[in-house]
């Protein structure tokens, strides 16, 4: 058994090694893939490299169009932070309440103005790690942190406007599935990029079959994949300027 | 590969193969760039029967995605169903009861085994022997017969649920295919004495057609493809899904990687279908063949699964994005047909035109399973 999993472990930290990469593992029982690896378009050259050299062959090129996960984050975010700042109120109340007999009234207020300075970068922070939970359980991905981190960021810096800062954009998620013949191992590596300009390096030169996986992509999300020579529709009519898979294309 | 030469000199000629041409079996057209009588380049030209399965899915709800499934690869379709049904048990975490696992893995191979058939009787027919196709589909006839009497239907199958199969298998069904399998063990012979050492197909076959381990893998082939170049890849034995892991049966691999050997692998791989079928009826439990508790409405929770099986022609991959809702938010269909074609393009690269047919008929593809 650990004889099997000394090239999986090696493999995992090869990747790791790259910058901006996240590794997970998971459990093939419930997802039905071993390993889930983040990158950034930058990186996923190298990575792809990787994974040839270690001998594994490329299953499919997947495109995810995540519209609407931005609104979703922001909008699970603010009911976060409304539940935790009536949460707060409920507290304060009750602490009020307990301690009205006690203390003198300016007291008191100091002691909640001196508190809210502390609890509200706090629940920034709090409402990020949410953020950063529902990103995940979205996506299955590690560029959720990524995603998660803007808005955390936003809420904490600008607590008084929460409404000022601007959506961050909604991007695509390219997933590449790996696999080997020799024994199973399926690695998922993913790259997010924004949804209105699409733009994941080519990795025709080291999978062959990514040339149709990739002008496949680019017809129904318009993904273009940069350094790929022919994406000219592949299942599309030839003269097609739509890309069905969007999600806010109708069917 | 990416931009076909004009012809560059006088003596290339651009031929079109298809897309309607009895050689591809279907709707496929192959741009073939040709110097004399060998092929230069090879374009597949893809989508005259695309459907855009995958939008569908997204306008269905799980459920209701199911008949899409038997529509792709028409030959093994209860694969498919198999793979569907899996992914979503996967991602709901649905229990399905052996006896249905066990109806579920008879039925399949059945499948399998007349994909297989009808493959043989048109690839025999591609090379210009007619009769075998006549055998073969007199076989063929058995396991349909056998198949309706179970899921309904002949061809396109929507058999199997979400935690089981549709209808329960019964006796006549079960002394069927106990007689199918004893005959198919002596049409066997038969087949290999007609066809396999047959002059005119070994001359056609052996040596020809060359697709090694390497290419398979840069490709992504799999199926026979993989197996006749020497890789000993199969989803069945890899990641048992299903009950596969109870059953004792081979992975025929041949290490020639010619036509003749993606021959062989398919005509043993029937011989180990009935072998796994076999064994299914003798092992089969009594019981349910539905789970007790599948919701109505699905809703698998957020996330993505993955689940792959071994059809006729390959590893059958689907990945599925749930949100959470009753609508799958995403679904890939990796269909082994399109990775098996585009190895031809390549591997088709300086053959004569009617070794290469030979060579497009032993990969067995299936367009609307490259298509969708």
């Amino acid at each position: 058994m650990t004889q099997q999993n000394a090239p999986n472990e090696a493999l995992a930290a090869k990747l790791a090694a790259l910058s901006g990469a996240e590794v997970r593992q998971t459990d093939y029982a419930a997802k039905g893939y071993d390993l889930d690896v983040s990158l950034t378009p930058e990186t996923l050259v190298p990575a792809v490299t990787i994974m040839d050299e270690a001998g594994y062959f490329l299953e499919t090129i997947t495109g995810v169009d995540w519209l609407g996960e931005q609104a979703a984050l922001r909008k699970a975010a603010e009911a976060a932070e409304a539940a935790e700042a009536k949460a707060r109120a409920d507290a304060q109340a009750k602490l009020a309440e307990e301690t009205k007999p006690e203390t003198t009234g300016s007291e008191s207020a100091a002691a909640t103005s001196s508190a809210a300075p502390n609890t509200a970068p706090g629940t920034g922070a709090d409402v990020g790690t949410v953020a950063g939970a529902g990103a995940a359980t979205n996506s299955g991905s590690g560029t959720a942190t990524k995603t998660g981190a803007t808005p955390a960021q936003d809420t904490a810096a600008q607590v008084p406007p929460p409404e000022a800062a601007p959506l961050p954009e909604d991007e695509i998620e390219v997933v590449y599935d790996f696999n080997r013949f020799e024994s199973r191992h399926r690695v998922v590596l993913r790259v997010r990029t924004p949804r209105s300009q699409p733009q994941v390096p080519t990795i025709l030169n080291i999978y062959p079959i990514a040339h149709w996986h990739e002008r496949e992509a680019h017809d129904f999300f318009g993904i273009v994949f940069t350094g790929h020579s022919y994406l000219v529709p592949l299942l599309l009519p030839e003269d097609a300027d739509f890309h069905p898979l969007l999600k806010d294309y109708g069917a | 590969m990416n931009v076909l030469p004009q012809c560059p000199i006088d003596e290339y000629f651009v031929l079109n193969l298809g897309p309607q041409h009895p050689a591809t079996h279907g709707v496929l057209r192959i741009k073939l760039v040709m110097d004399g009588e060998y092929v230069f380049e090879a374009e597949p030209v893809l989508g005259y029967i695309h459907r855009m399965h995958e939008k569908m899915a997204e306008n269905r709800t799980w459920t209701q995605f199911f008949p899409n499934t038997g529509r792709m690869d028409y030959l093994h379709a209860l694969a498919y169903n198999h793979g569907y049904a899996c992914l979503v048990e996967r991602a709901a975490a649905i229990e399905v009861p052996e006896r249905a696992e066990y109806i579920r893995v008879i039925t399949a191979e059945l499948n399998r085994i007349s994909s297989h058939l009808l493959w043989f009787g048109a690839f025999v027919l591609d090379l210009g022997g007619f009769s075998p196709l006549l055998y073969a589909f007199d076989d063929r006839e058995h396991i349909l017969d056998l198949l309706e009497s179970v899921t309904g239907s002949r061809l396109t199958y929507c058999y199997f649920r979400f935690g089981g199969v549709a209808n329960d298998i019964d006796d006549d069904f079960i002394t069927g295919t106990r007689a199918f399998i004893k005959r198919m063990r002596r049409r066997l012979p038969k087949y290999h004495a007609l066809v396999t050492k047959n002059i005119i197909i070994v001359k056609r076959l052996k040596d020809i057609g060359f697709i090694p381990a390497e290419m398979c893998r840069k490709y992504g082939a799999s199926g026979p493809v993989a197996r006749g170049a020497g890789i000993d890849y199969d989803v069945r034995r890899h990641e048992p899904y299903s009950v596969y892991g109870r059953f004792n049966f081979d992975v025929p691999v041949y290490h020639e990687a010619d036509s003749m050997a993606r021959y062989m692998v398919r005509m043993d791989e029937i011989e180990q279908s009935l072998r796994i079928i076999e064994q299914a009826l003798d092992q089969l439990p009594e019981g349910p063949v539905m789970a007790a508790k599948v919701p109505k409405t699905l809703k698998p929770p957020k996330g993505d699964y993955y689940h792959a099986v071994e059809t006729a022609r390959g590893l059958l991959g689907m990945r599925a994005v749930s949100d959470g809702t009753n609508t799958p938010w995403r679904l890939k269909l990796r269909t082994p047909c399109f990775a098996n074609l585009l190895v031809f393009s390549e591997a088709s690269r300086g053959m004569l035109l009617p070794d290469a047919l030979a060579m497009l008929g032993s990969l067995d593809l299936v367009i609307p399973d490259i298509d969708r």
